[in-house]
């Protein structure tokens, strides 16, 4: 389903905060805050967690000069269990709160959501973001972190980072939100933990595809596809898979993926990044500072989220995936 | 011959490690499910009394292998059975092999108490 | 897009696994452990009074010693990225299964988290070990005692 807003919401601030191991990143230096101990100093890394999201949406008041008194709604996920990090750092920021879980496309969906209520005129000023945690995550969906198991080449790192941002309404300053398309779930078949980019490059695939067609628009009509954590391979399927249905090398180029650049060309980190910290610190920080810039004039943001859990996994389940677009413009 | 005899233990250990390699990767199969594998196999090899030529040939080639924990857990239920018959069989068991479990329980929980998991790349 | 088109650009682009490298590698670490154990049973055959029966025991428990200063460190989660098999067949890939498991759930307590999480890795060849030692005795002592073969 593709949503057009005729009121065209603007991204009035953002923030964007990692953890130490996210210094390799080559978007570092669009990173807001990066933090020297992974568990943010608490007990726990969930703690750690619930204390850099507080950290993340902190950043984002102070750049506005905002009180969270000011914040109408809260909108956000992460992915461990039952999302207790965002529903325990939604205590300390005190809006109203929905919690979302498209996995790791929560950094899109829950901005489409603040969109509709800000073209609703039911809030003023939302919050929408998503974070991960490493350590938090891979003991829950895989082994312990010290656990010697050998990955293979297609295998993701999960981020230590969170992206949030607040959406408000239209500001010709600020980039706006014209268009989103939801994403309907797929599912290929496929079936390995450690090759997610394979499992979510189709869901990628339609939700572009359908945008585009509604949208009557083109490829190069955009100055930049990118994906959330389709990873290396990923992001090489996804691009096989246009060049399939008559694009052409160039418009091909415009595809880029958050998780396939973030670690640079590091090989210790495999296929590259994941979870959905991953596309909510890219997404919130270099691509709105390079609309903000003038670099790109219009882009199409593609979170991907694989919607499995360790119990369907094991079950022996495929692994259903989906994603959410949101068409970004700079007048 | 010294030097025979740790390049034995060297061959004869590396290869049950291809072999569980073999399975990881053509077998698609997890560590958790290759392992057990290999412990049933080294229970059977066991029984059919082709272990222990193993072992007198590589010494800790065969020994450090989790291959051999199927091993000694099979030849303390036969030592057992033995000399009680039926009764023997469940409760010989541990007899030969309990350093392994108890082992690794005791420097588990020195573990717990002594370090954190901190998330660092290969 | 078609499913059985999706599956060939899948299968394309996807890398092999590269088999033999990876055969090398867990042969070559497996071994190299297999040989430090080696020296520390010849350790404790010159130095203590275990003999070649009896030097296992304590073989397998400095093992999952040093396992455990490696799990620790979290250098045992880097040999066994590089290693594959290598590192995790040895009984020292078993003590790291116990002790990351350990390390891991501390932050829910001891019993419920370390003790209640400590055997779900390795707990799996536990019970296939146990299990199948059991039905080989038992198959054994059933031959026997028909007559088939001899103890």
């Amino acid at each position: 389903m593709v949503i057009v807003f005729g009121q065209k919401p603007s991204i009035i601030a953002s923030a964007a905060v990692a953890g130490p191991l996210e210094r390799k990143s080559v978007f570092y230096s669009y990173f807001d805050s990066v933090v020297e101990d992974e568990r943010w100093n608490q007990a726990t890394n969930e703690q750690g967690n619930v204390k850099m999201i507080q950290e993340a949406c902190q950043i984002l008041l102070n750049k506005t000069g905002l009180n969270r008194l000011d914040i109408d709604f809260f909108l956000a996920g992460d992915l461990v269990n039952q999302m207790t990090p965002t529903n325990f750092a939604a205590r300390e920021i005190a809006a109203s709160f929905i919690g979302l879980f498209s996995a790791c496309a929560t950094s899109v969906s829950s901005v489409i959501v603040a969109c509709l209520l800000t073209e609703l005129g039911a809030s003023q000023y939302a919050i929408a973001g998503a974070s991960s945690h490493h350590n938090a995550i891979e003991r829950q969906f895989r082994y312990p972190i010290y656990y010697g198991s050998q990955k293979p080449a297609t295998a993701q790192w999960t981020v230590t980072a969170a992206g949030f941002t607040l959406i408000g309404k239209h500001n010709p300053k600020n980039p706006s939100i014209v268009a989103a398309t939801v994403g309907k779930v797929i599912d290929y078949g496929q079936k390995d933990p450690f090759h997610m980019g394979a499992a979510m490059a189709p869901a990628a695939y339609d939700t572009i595809s359908r945008h585009l067609e509604k949208r009557k628009q083109q490829i190069k009509d955009y100055d930049l596809i990118m994906t959330g954590d389709l990873g290396k391979i990923g992001l090489q399927i996804l691009k096989k898979m246009f060049a399939e249905t008559g694009a052409t090398r160039e418009e091909c180029n415009i595809f880029r993926d958050a998780g396939a650049e973030f670690y640079g060309e590091d090989p210790s980190f495999l296929a590259g990044a994941s979870g959905s910290g991953c596309s909510a610190s890219v997404y919130f920080s270099y691509v709105l500072q390079q609309l903000k810039s003038g670099r790109f004039k219009r882009v199409l943001l593609v979170a991907t989220g694989s919607l499995h859990s360790p119990l369907t996994f094991q079950q022996g389940e495929s692994i259903p995936c989906t994603a959410h677009a949101i068409e970004v413009t700079m007048e | 011959m010294i030097f025979m005899d740790f390049l034995f233990a060297f061959i004869i250990g590396g290869l049950i490690c291809a072999i569980g390699q073999v399975l990881m990767d053509v077998g698609k199969m997890t560590p958790g499910k290759t392992l057990s594998i290999m412990v049933v196999a080294g229970s059977i090899i066991s029984g059919l009394g082709w272990y222990q030529p193993l072992i007198d040939l590589a010494g800790a080639g065969a020994t450090i292998p989790i291959t051999s924990f199927g091993h000694s857990l099979t030849q303390g239920a036969i030592a057992e059975a033995q000399k009680h018959g039926w009764v023997g069989v469940l409760t010989g068991m541990f007899e030969v092999t309990s350093s392994g479990i108890s082992s690794a329980i005791v420097f588990g929980f020195i573990a717990a108490l002594l370090f954190k998991s901190k998330g660092k790349v290969n | 897009m078609e499913q059985e088109k999706f599956d060939k650009i899948e299968q394309e682009i996807t890398p092999r696994t590269p088999y033999v490298k990876n055969v090398l590698k867990a042969f070559f670490v497996g071994g190299l452990i297999c040989t430090i154990g080696h020296a520390i049973t010849y350790f404790y055959i010159i130095f203590f009074d275990f003999t070649e029966k009896t030097v296992g025991n304590p073989t397998v428990a400095t093992m999952i010693f040093l396992s455990m200063l490696l799990t620790g460190f979290g250098l045992y989660q880097k040999l066994g990225q590089f290693a594959g098999a290598g590192s995790a067949v040895p009984v020292s890939g078993f003590g790291n299964a116990v002790i990351s498991a350990a390390i891991e759930h501390r932050t829910e307590g001891f019993v419920l988290g370390v003790g209640g999480n400590m055997f779900k890795l390795a707990g799996s060849v536990i019970l296939f070990g146990v299990t199948s030692a059991f039905v080989v005795a038992l198959v054994k002592l059933i031959l026997v005692s028909t007559g088939v073969i001899e103890w």
